[in-house]
């Protein structure tokens, strides 16, 4: 895997983020190595999607460096974008166009070469191949969420940035997705991802991190892990005592 | 060159790709000038002795309410589903992704005025096939499709955005229109005086300033 000389997929030092007078990430630290799944937990609106929306350089930090792939996020923007895939809660599709027109016109704009081909590859790699002419506005949630993932990786990025990859799949998608994450990192890719689902985050993930109080922490950490995780997903706990 | 211009036929192919799909925007916009070419007429009460002189004005009154109805549309496919989003996590300069949606709304503008433009030729009874007139809609064309296309990616984002495109467009656009009408009635020979001497330049003057500083405005309105 290129890259080897950088030693972590993704290093966040010292990260804030606000918005107005309402801090969201503070001082915030982060490595996630390369070959790990890193999972963070976290009730609603505690920064998931923000962190995540500062890794794929949609949004800028008020102050603190990350670097992804070994390229910071604000100075070399459009290098972080070649080197992630993205699988946010919107599914990037045009309704309007089949899985394989959506496919093919990321694979274009990423300048992949014989880019049809590579979209069907990816197509058929997530048993999608007989969805390829359909309109993406024809298939359900679940499916459109399947063509979001071969979306995200159909440029085969050295790390996946994936908010709530789960939500949408059935039980057989989850399986899958789980597989094709675990040959990612076996590749030497690197995958965070936030959920609300603890039990998918400890059998995913290597790490399993917890956003509260604009800051990450690991359970595995200290001694007080399981409980941790059952505080991280509680809107209480999110609630209370927030930058204090 | 070809790495800068490739995304930009990409952006502009998809659009295409996505308007033969649906042909929703080309058809409704071709009716709605129709339907203002109609209501001019009567409006107006426009005789064989008075025709020249609004020819110019009804012309580019309706091409402007025409554009601004494309332009309301312009990015609306792209929020939908997040495909704007998508489009920016690509590694492709926000120049490029100007440039490809800007180059679809001209193509789409083209398009209708020159459906439209026969249609006022037979109303108002002047000669479409002129090369100085065809060179005038292309050009102001250009300068409206920069100028909406900026201002449509900002309207997008807000709440009211039917109504903020034209409030914003209209006021940036107005020299763009003065330009236009007084080239046109140079063109069809409605004014005396040479659309090459003054209002080709000036069209073109605003078409280059646009193409400099709509894209660089795109990149700053895009980045939270």
């Amino acid at each position: 895997m290129p890259g080897e000389a950088v030693d972590n997929a993704i290093a966040v030092r010292g990260l804030e983020k606000s918005y107005g007078d309402t801090p969201v990430l503070w001082r915030l630290e982060l490595t996630v190595p390369w070959g790990e799944i890193v999972a963070l937990l976290g009730a609603n609106g505690v920064g998931k999607s923000t962190l995540l929306r500062i890794l794929s350089t949609q949004t800028r930090p008020d102050a603190g460096t990350a670097v992804v792939a070994g390229l910071d996020v604000r100075c070399q923007a459009s290098a972080v974008r070649r080197n992630i895939g993205v699988l946010a809660h919107s599914n990037f599709l045009y309704d309007d166009l089949t899985c394989l027109e959506n496919l093919t016109y990321y694979a274009r704009l990423f300048n992949l070469g014989n880019p049809q081909q590579r979209a069907m590859d990816t197509l058929t790699t997530l048993g999608l191949s007989s969805r390829a002419h359909q309109r993406a506005r024809s298939l359900s949630h679940g499916l459109q969420k399947r063509v979001a993932i071969a979306r995200a990786i159909l440029h085969r990025p050295r790390v996946l940035l994936m908010d709530e990859p789960e939500s949408g799949l059935d039980a057989g998608a989850i399986s899958g997705l789980r597989e094709t994450l675990k040959d990612w990192t076996a590749s030497g890719g690197a995958v965070m991802m936030t959920t609300h689902n603890a039990g998918i985050a400890s059998s995913w993930a290597d790490r399993v991190g917890i956003l509260a109080n604009g800051k990450v922490r690991f359970p595995d950490d200290n001694q007080s892990g399981s409980l941790d995780i059952a505080m991280a997903v509680s809107p209480i706990a999110a609630n209370s005592g927030m930058l204090g | 060159m070809i790495q800068f211009v490739r995304p930009i036929l990409v952006v502009t192919w998809k659009d295409i790709l996505l308007e033969w799909r649906s042909r929703d925007l080309v058809v409704s916009v071709l009716v709605f000038g129709l339907l203002v070419a109609v209501m001019f007429n009567f409006a107006l009460n426009v005789t064989p002795q008075r025709v020249t002189a609004f020819a110019p004005g009804i012309l580019w009154v309706t091409f402007t309410f025409v554009g601004t109805l494309a332009m309301s549309r312009a990015f609306v496919r792209d929020s939908e589903q997040g495909g704007l989003e998508g489009l920016l996590l690509a590694p492709v300069s926000r120049d490029a992704v100007f440039l490809g949606k800007a180059l679809s709304n001209f193509a789409f503008m083209l398009l209708v005025e020159t459906l439209l433009l026969p249609v006022f030729g037979v109303f108002l009874d002047f000669a479409v096939l002129s090369w100085s007139l065809i060179a005038t809609v292309a050009l102001a064309t250009l300068g409206f499709a920069l100028v909406g296309t900026l201002f449509s990616a900002i309207a997008v984002q807000t709440r009211s955005r039917e109504i903020m495109l034209p409030i914003l467009f209209f006021p940036v656009a107005l020299p763009l229109m003065i330009g236009a009408v007084e080239a046109s009635a140079a063109a069809i020979g409605v004014q005396p005086g040479s659309v090459f001497s003054r209002w080709w330049p000036l069209l073109g003057a605003f078409d280059a300033l646009f193409l400099v500083v709509c894209p660089w405005v795109f990149g700053a309105v895009v980045e939270e």
